[in-house]
């Protein structure tokens, strides 16, 4: 059994949200560059257990992105990852992504693919149910736990309010959340072997893109906090009531 | 020409968030001269269907079978791809919630439609068709535009307001039969857990919310006790929930659900911004917390410094006081 990861690079949780040239583009300058972390913590660590314990031969990662994404895709080989895609364009256009990958998954034939219930960056979480969608595959999403064993898989996932288990015959798209693995470290056995693993680099398929930002915005700032005396709590409800309208 | 939106079916009830979303597409159907024809998958009475036309749906299409009383992404998918083809359909709508967020990216992939996800505010019509969506956890907005002809949305809930819009109105109603295959219902539901609570979190407009300033599940009564006042739903942090203090599905955060309510009070919260990214989109934020320098009290509109397990049962003696007083 081969297993497809998607991973991606975005910034840091902590880092700083600006925007430059006429609040078009997202402003990069000090910007720490990770591993998505629901494509590294969960669906990659989940892949690499189902390879640890016999149940997948291959783990294969494809990211979608210019050269500036290569140290994550090492970071993602050190962690245990066979090798590497990197489909060489850049787009914010969520279906261009999906084609990319889709594509290349198409011709080289996978019966697992994982991907992050969303990006940290632009919080795309479509990608899964596209690429199932264009390789007229199963998908579920949000999987907080995945098991396969034989041809197919359970997989126990979020719904509204509750937990749904379902099982699905292989192959099938998985996007993973919160529970499906737990973080690993990559050691430093890990970190010397992804220097050789290989690293491809696949020229995009032609697709034109949907959908484009025009421009961002930052949320109007909070006008500062009203302190209430601890002892007072009828002037909270009071101004819940009268001045927020909430209650 | 139709806007086509998909409405998630209880057994024949509608969520708040769904009728959210009925409204919002009559909104898009107003300005772009076109009708609101909603699917509903599964079972429910011509009556109950009814509801709908109160917030703008023209046309129902109602697809009956009950193989469809269990959300899976691909006959849905199916059966969205196919109403919207038989309805000309050029916007189509659904929520961004975990049904919608799985669905809704099978449809524009196959229709080709620009997707946009996490939609919070009606498109501008100005320049083409553009949506402010939720970036960076909401941290910031990006507006997207949407250049192919079939266009894809998912509304974030609890943020365009329900209101009937058209009281007493009556929609036509169409079965609608979608051929499908084996394939389509290879995913098999063995078990579905759910929880017993009063409120649904995601769509609750107060929520009280404890972290590890609660010092431990024991206490939880005392903020079970405001949420029962004030009729809110209970949520938690990321510490509480990984020390199973409270179930997973309370955690609201980065790695956990996000919601958007009128109010929300933390409670022993420190306001990580992880946790901040999956409740900033509140409208009010109410912190109580012993420590002064509690980042979250920046993000607050009212702040209350003390401790949780004094200061709750006096806001929630307040709350009676006022509700009361009021009746």
């Amino acid at each position: 059994m081969k297993i497809l990861v998607c991973i991606s690079q975005v910034p840091d949780t902590t880092s700083r949200i600006a925007f430059v040239d006429n609040n078009t583009k997202f402003n990069t300058q000090g910007v720490t560059w990770i591993l998505n972390p629901y494509d590294e913590w969960y669906s990659l660590v989940r892949a690499l257990e189902l390879k640890e314990a016999g149940i997948a031969q291959a783990v294969h990662l494809i990211t979608v992105g210019k050269a500036d994404v290569e140290p994550v895709i090492r970071k993602a080989l050190a962690l245990g990852g066979d090798e590497a895609v990197r489909i060489d364009t850049e787009t914010d256009d969520p279906y261009v992504t999906a084609v990319q990958i889709a594509h290349y998954a198409e011709s080289n034939g996978y019966d697992v693919i994982l991907c992050g219930k969303e990006t940290l960056d632009y919080n795309v979480g479509s990608l899964g149910g596209m690429i199932a969608e264009l390789l007229n595959m199963n998908y579920i999403g949000f999987a907080a736990k995945i098991d396969i064993a034989g041809n197919v898989a359970t997989v126990c996932r979020e719904i509204d309010g509750g937990e749904e288990t379902d099982t699905c015959p292989l192959p099938l798209v998985i996007s993973c959340q919160k529970g499906v693995a737990e973080p690993r470290i990559p050691n430093m056995r890990g970190i010397m072997a992804a220097r050789t693993k290989p690293l491809k680099v696949v020229a995009p398929a032609p697709v034109q893109a949907l959908t484009s930002v025009v421009s961002f915005d930052m949320p109007p700032a909070k006008t500062g906090v009203k302190m209430v005396d601890a002892e007072n709590m009828d002037e909270l409800v009071r101004l819940l009531h009268s001045e927020a309208k909430v209650i | 020409m139709s806007v086509l939106v998909f409405v998630e079916n209880n057994q024949g009830s509608f969520r708040k968030k769904s009728l959210e979303s009925v409204l919002y597409a009559a909104h898009i159907a107003q300005n772009t001269g076109s009708i609101v024809t909603a699917l509903v998958a599964g079972t429910a009475t011509d009556s109950q269907l009814q509801a709908l036309a109160e917030y703008g749906a023209q046309k129902i299409l109602h697809l009956t079978d009950t193989r469809l009383d269990n959300f899976s992404t691909r006959p849905f998918a199916k059966a969205i791809i196919q109403a919207a083809k038989k309805e000309s359909a050029k916007v189509i709508v659904a929520l961004n919630d975990t049904t919608g967020r799985a669905v809704a990216p099978r449809v524009a992939a196959n229709l080709m439609a620009g997707f946009a996800e996490g939609v919070m505010a009606y498109p501008d019509f100005s320049n083409g068709f553009v949506v402010k969506r939720n970036v960076f956890s909401g941290k910031a907005f990006a507006n997207v535009k949407i250049s192919s002809d079939i266009k894809v949305l998912t509304l974030i809930p609890n943020t365009f307001g329900v209101a009937k819009s058209n009281e007493g109105a009556i929609a036509t109603i169409e079965k609608f039969d979608v051929a499908f295959d084996d394939l389509d219902f290879a995913v098999k539901v063995q078990s579905v857990e759910k929880a017993s609570g009063a409120v649904p979190l995601a769509e609750a407009e107060l929520v009280v919310s404890g972290g590890r300033g609660m010092k431990g599940p024991e206490n939880w009564p005392i903020l079970e006790s405001l949420a029962a006042e004030l009729g809110a739903a209970t949520a938690c942090s990321r510490p509480v929930a990984d020390s199973h203090w409270r179930p997973h599905h309370e955690h609201v955060g980065q790695t956990g659900g996000t919601i958007r309510p009128n109010l929300y009070i933390a409670v022993g919260i420190s306001g990580a911004i992880q946790h901040l990214a999956g409740v900033n989109g509140s409208k009010t934020i109410v912190v109580i917390n012993k420590d002064p320098e509690a980042p979250f009290f920046q993000a607050a509109n009212y702040g209350v410094l003390g401790d949780a397990l004094e200061i709750v049962p006096r806001l929630t003696a307040a709350v009676r006081k006022f509700k009361q007083n009021n009746n």
